[in-house]
C-alpha cells in the first residue's frame, strides 16, 4: 500500500474514532479542566502553523513569493465579511494575477 | 403528529421543525459546496481522485482534511499527515460530549450517528431549546452536509486533474487561504490570538531545521503546553 493510501486510510479512520468516543465515552473522563484548554487550542495553534508553513515555506526552505499577495487578498475578503468559497478563490487569483503580471 | 396533540400545539411544533430543517439544509448547502475547494486543493497536492474522494467519505471533517493535504504537499510523510489530521480531530471528541446527552442514541445509531459529529452538525444542535429539535437539526445537518461535501469533493478533484499546474491557478495560495478562513472565526479570543502567534512563529522556526509535517505537529505541542499552563476556563 502506498504511502499516500495509509495517511488517506489511517487518517481518516483515526478521525472517525476521535468522534465516536466523544459520543461514547463517559463525559467525566474527558471533561477536565486542562483537557478542555488544550482541546480548544489545538485547532487554532494547528490552523495558524498550517497557515504559516503553506504560505511561507518551500520544502525545507523559508520564502516569500505569490502564495503572500495571496493570503493578504484572504485576509481583506475576511475583514469584509465574505463566504469561505469567495475568501479561498480571491486568494487563488490574485496568488495567479501576481504570477502572471510578474511573468 | 399524535392527535392528543392540541392543535395549536401541534402548528408550532411543525413550524419550528421546518425552521430547524431550514437553517440546517442552509448551513449544509454554504458548507458543503466548499467541498468543491478542498477536492481542487487535494488532487493539487498529489492525491488521486479516488484517495481525494475516499478521504471525503471516510474522514468527514473539513478542517482535518485540508490538514492533511496540507502536510503532504509540503512534503511531509503520511505519519505525519495523518497525525496532523487527528490532532485537527480531537475537537470533534468534544462536540460528541456535549451531543450525546443531547441526541441519547445507543447502538447501531450512535455509530451511525458519530460520523456526523462535525462542526456545522454541532452548532445546528446544542443551540435547539428540546431533544427532539436537536436531534432534527444534527440529522438534517450534519447529513446534507455528508451528500453536499461529498459531490462537491467530487466535482472539485475531477475539475483539478483537468486545470494542469496548480500554482498557474494560484491553487498553492488556495490552501492558507482556506486554513485562514477557517482559523478566522477563533481568533476573536486574546487566547486564541496568543496561541496563533506563538504556533505559527514556532512552525516557521522549525521549517529549515526538522523533516516536513513535523513544524505543524510541534504546534500542537504549542497548544498543550499554553493549555496546561492557562489559568482559566475554556469558553
Amino acid at each position: 500500500m502506498s504511502g499516500l493510501w495509509l495517511a488517506v486510510l489511517a487518517g481518516g479512520v483515526g478521525c472517525y474514532l476521535l468522534k465516536l468516543a466523544g459520543l461514547a465515552v463517559p463525559p467525566a473522563v474527558l471533561d477536565r479542566g486542562w483537557v478542555r484548554r488544550t482541546a480548544d487550542l489545538v485547532p487554532v495553534a494547528l490552523l495558524a502553523a498550517l497557515v504559516a508553513v503553506q504560505v511561507a515555506s518551500d520544502g525545507p526552505r523559508l520564502v516569500l513569493d505569490a502564495r503572500v499577495a495571496g493570503l493578504a487578498a484572504a485576509v481583506v475578503l475576511l475583514v469584509l465579511r465574505a463566504p469561505f468559497l469567495l475568501v479561498v478563490a480571491g486568494a487563488a487569483a490574485s496568488a495567479a494575477l501576481l504570477r502572471l503580471l510578474a511573468g | 403528529m399524535s392527535g392528543a396533540i392540541p392543535p395549536s400545539h401541534s402548528d408550532a411544533v411543525v413550524a419550528a421543525r421546518r425552521g430547524v430543517v431550514r437553517d440546517g439544509l442552509g448551513v449544509a448547502l454554504a458548507t458543503g459546496t466548499y467541498g468543491i475547494s478542498f477536492g481542487a486543493v487535494s488532487v493539487a497536492s498529489g492525491l488521486s481522485v479516488t484517495q481525494t474522494c475516499v478521504l471525503s467519505l471516510l474522514m468527514f471533517t473539513g478542517a482535518s482534511q485540508f490538514a492533511l493535504v496540507g502536510v503532504v504537499a509540503s512534503g511531509g510523510a503520511p505519519v505525519s499527515a495523518a497525525a496532523t489530521a487527528w490532532l485537527l480531530g480531537t475537537r470533534n471528541t468534544l462536540y460528541g460530549l456535549r451531543l450525546g446527552p443531547l441526541l441519547g442514541w445507543r447502538g447501531r445509531r450512535r455509530v451511525l450517528a458519530a460520523h456526523l459529529v462535525i462542526d456545522e452538525s454541532t452548532a445546528m444542535s446544542v443551540t435547539r431549546p428540546d431533544n427532539d429539535l436537536a436531534r432534527l437539526g444534527f440529522l438534517v445537518t450534519g447529513g446534507g452536509v455528508f451528500v453536499l461535501w461529498n459531490l462537491f469533493t467530487l466535482l472539485g478533484a475531477v475539475g483539478g486533474t483537468v486545470l494542469g499546474d496548480p500554482r498557474t491557478y494560484g491553487l498553492d495560495a488556495a490552501v492558507g487561504a482556506a486554513f485562514l478562513a477557517l482559523l478566522w472565526p477563533r481568533l476573536a479570543d486574546p487566547l486564541h490570538r496568543l496561541a496563533a502567534v506563538l504556533a505559527a512563529a514556532v512552525a516557521l522556526g522549525l521549517v529549515p531545521v526538522t523533516a516536513a509535517g513535523v513544524p505543524v505537529l510541534a504546534a500542537g505541542g504549542v497548544a498543550l503546553l499554553m493549555g496546561l499552563l492557562a489559568r482559566r476556563e475554556a469558553p
